[in-house]
């Protein structure tokens, strides 16, 4: 994809700018919520009430939102360069729901193991999704890039179907429901620091930047480079799974972060994954922040979950792209 | 896209179609005979007075909403050239929660119950039909750029209707939640008497009708060029099966709720074991595997797993295999 890149220094200053967005943002999320907290009550130290709040409640909150939204937005991006399709993305790839579904197995069997045990079962289910997804994708001969998302989102759909199916039968149905639709207001301190792993993973990602760059030209193209092809795939894979597994686990699972945030990103700066993972990093973490923003202030003092307000934003952003798309590629 | 959706039998490569359409179809009409002979029967003990017209109201639901979910999904594949597109999958269920949604939302519950059930089915046949002229746009003007992008358009607006659903439900009181809830899942169960009256006399008539377009359902099924080279008054009767289509649908989903993949399931069973063109077969067929399917899953349902499960999850499941094996087999042009 050829994309008019900017100047260098031009694109530093729209990231700062970008920077600064995320952490008003972050801000306006810090001081909302049922407890009011004006900004100025937030700086008297002695105000033992609101720095409670604010340090098991407020805080944790707005930290959870922003290393879920940079943690998939670059899960997304990845998964699109290693696919090399621009729809394909956790949550149109049966990664999130195989996740899901991971979980549920784990809480059956194994109800009282730890958090790390699920994490690691519910990202080996989520490994095999995808796998399983991209060993279709390898056997058909694609006649439309649009034949990707469809074909994930309805093996998303089977193991969902598979999944409530399991809970209904054995009635989990009610605890299932906590970790297919993402939500936020149950992040308190304790509860979400296991997200840092998210962080960190999204840290090796930047860190093995460059291998995928170079995926996503294709496999002979790698192999041509002298660069070990299954060993990068294998690499993104587990980066992409583990991330899920950590969101679905800690907070829920959130569709079209990782479809969207990356097809903009892309957009705007191109497909270098060296340069663009701090852009998906800032539009990641100001997404969600917006959407969940958006969530807590339409029904004060009640609030609707993330994954219900992105389900409908990130559905029409994803509706406006492909119709976009669509007068091109068709 | 002049190939026709439905290929005609060849005599050559025979997998599934060992015996002749005729004969294929008597199978499964005593096939379908059996099951609901076997619905009617096991396990009853008390007195018949009660068991005939408690488990027959419930057959014939059954038969009824098979039928005409069988019947317009290969009518509308039929005029859209393709076997993977359904009404359903294009966003018509997840309208049909959206409307139950709203009406209990805007309405609440107790004012639901004072409108009465017949008023309550007439506002949601009247809004699905008009969402279909909606959609019928979008088949004619964008789908004729690429199906694929129509239908990902259809699952991913189905999926954004989904969501403001739940935006809603989150939004409403505990109580008129606990009221929706049981209209979410397909049920058989609690067919309210009157409107199956009313549903059967309206069904029954629109499938009649399409019976006698059958032949023109088949000269229709060779592309627009051919059908109007051969005759057809092309626009009317595309309008006319598209009409009672959604007739068809609106009204079995009012009637017992959403089974997104189940035309898909019977309309391409019935494909691949009746190697014919001919809609007199096929409709036939998909109808009769629809009501297999229905009557021996509820019966499975009920006396197997002892009722635990419902009907249409597994449906969704089994539907969305299909579905994939589909696309997986190119069957999507």
């Amino acid at each position: 994809m050829i994309v008019p890149q900017p100047r260098p220094k031009l694109a530093r200053t729209f990231l700062i700018l970008g920077v600064a967005v995320v952490l008003i943002l972050a801000l306006v999320s810090v001081t909302i919520g049922a407890y009011d907290l004006a900004i100025a009550e937030l700086l008297d130290v002695k105000n033992l009430r609101a720095n409670l709040v604010l340090l098991v409640s407020r805080v944790p909150r707005t930290i959870a939102i922003i290393l879920v939204g940079m943690s998939m937005g670059v899960a997304g991006m990845l998964m699109q360069m290693l696919s090399r399709n621009k729809f394909v993305s956790p949550s149109t790839a049966g990664t999130l729901e195989a996740a899901s579904l991971g979980i549920l197995v784990v809480t059956m069997f194994a109800p009282n193991s730890s958090v790390f045990f699920k994490i690691l079962i519910s990202s080996l289910f989520a490994l095999a999704g995808t796998a399983l997804l991209l060993a279709i994708l390898r056997r058909v001969p694609l006649r439309s890039p649009l034949v990707v998302p469809l074909l994930g989102i309805m093996l998303g759909g089977v193991i969902a179907a598979f999944t409530t199916f399991l809970a209904y039968r054995y009635n989990f149905l009610q605890s299932l429901a906590a970790w297919t639709n993402g939500d936020f207001s149950r992040v308190l301190r304790g509860r979400y620091e296991l997200l840092w792993l998210s962080g960190g993973l999204t840290l090796l990602a930047y860190i093995a930047a460059d291998r995928f760059t170079v995926a996503g030209m294709g496999e002979a193209f790698t192999k041509n480079l002298g660069v070990n092809y299954g060993r990068i795939v294998a690499l993104g894979l587990t980066i992409v799974s583990l991330i899920t597994a950590v969101n679905v686990v800690t907070v829920g699972a959130i569709p079209f972060i990782g479809l969207v945030v990356p097809n903009v990103v892309s957009m705007l700066i191109g497909d270098n994954v060296r340069r663009a993972i701090p852009w998906l990093a800032v539009f990641g973490a100001g997404f969600v922040l917006a959407c969940d923003i958006l969530g807590r202030t339409l029904r004060y003092p009640f609030e609707i979950p993330i994954g219900t307000v992105i389900g409908f934003v990130g559905g029409a952003l994803f509706l406006a792209m492909l119709l976009r798309r669509s007068s091109r590629v068709g | 896209m002049s190939a026709s959706a439905i290929q005609p039998a060849r005599p050559t490569r025979r997998r599934w179609g060992r015996f002749a359409p005729s004969t294929s179809l008597v199978i499964l009409a005593l096939l379908a005979a059996g099951v609901v002979v076997l619905f009617m029967t096991l396990e009853a003990r008390g007195s018949w007075s009660f068991i005939i017209p408690f488990r027959g109201r419930k057959v014939l639901g059954m038969a009824l909403v098979g039928t005409s979910i069988a019947a317009s999904t290969v009518m509308f594949q039929t005029i859209t050239n393709n076997r993977i597109l359904t009404p359903s999958i294009m966003g018509f269920d997840a309208l049909y929660m959206l409307i139950q949604t709203c009406l209990v939302f805007f309405l609440g519950s107790n004012r639901l119950l004072q409108i009465g059930v017949n008023t309550k089915f007439a506002v949601e046949v009247t809004i699905m039909m008009g969402f279909s002229a909606v959609l019928y746009y979008f088949l004619f003007v964008v789908g004729q750029r690429s199906l694929h992008l129509l239908v990902l358009v259809g699952i991913v607006f189905g999926l954004m209707i989904r969501s403001f659903t739940n935006l809603l439900q989150r939004v409403m009181d505990p109580t008129e939640f606990a009221v929706l809830q049981d209209l979410g899942f397909a049920s058989f169960n609690s067919i309210d008497r009157n409107l199956l009256m009313i549903s059967s006399v309206v069904l029954i008539v629109v499938l009649v009708g399409m019976w006698r377009m059958r032949y023109t359902l088949d000269l229709l099924a060779l592309g627009r060029e051919m059908a109007i080279n051969l005759g057809v008054n092309y626009q009317r009767s595309v309008m006319i099966v598209l009409g009672a289509t959604t007739a068809l649908v609106a009204v079995s989903t009012a009637l017992v709720g959403p089974i997104t993949f189940f035309g898909l399931l019977v309309a391409n069973l019935a494909y691949a074991l009746v190697r014919s063109y001919r809609h007199g077969v096929i409709i036939v067929a998909a109808a009769l595997l629809a009501i297999i399917t229905l009557v021996g899953g509820q019966m499975i349902l009920e006396r197997v797993f002892s009722f635990d499960t419902s009907l249409s999850v597994i449906v969704e499941f089994v539907g969305g295999l299909v579905f994939i094996y589909l696309l997986v087999k190119g069957v999507v042009r």
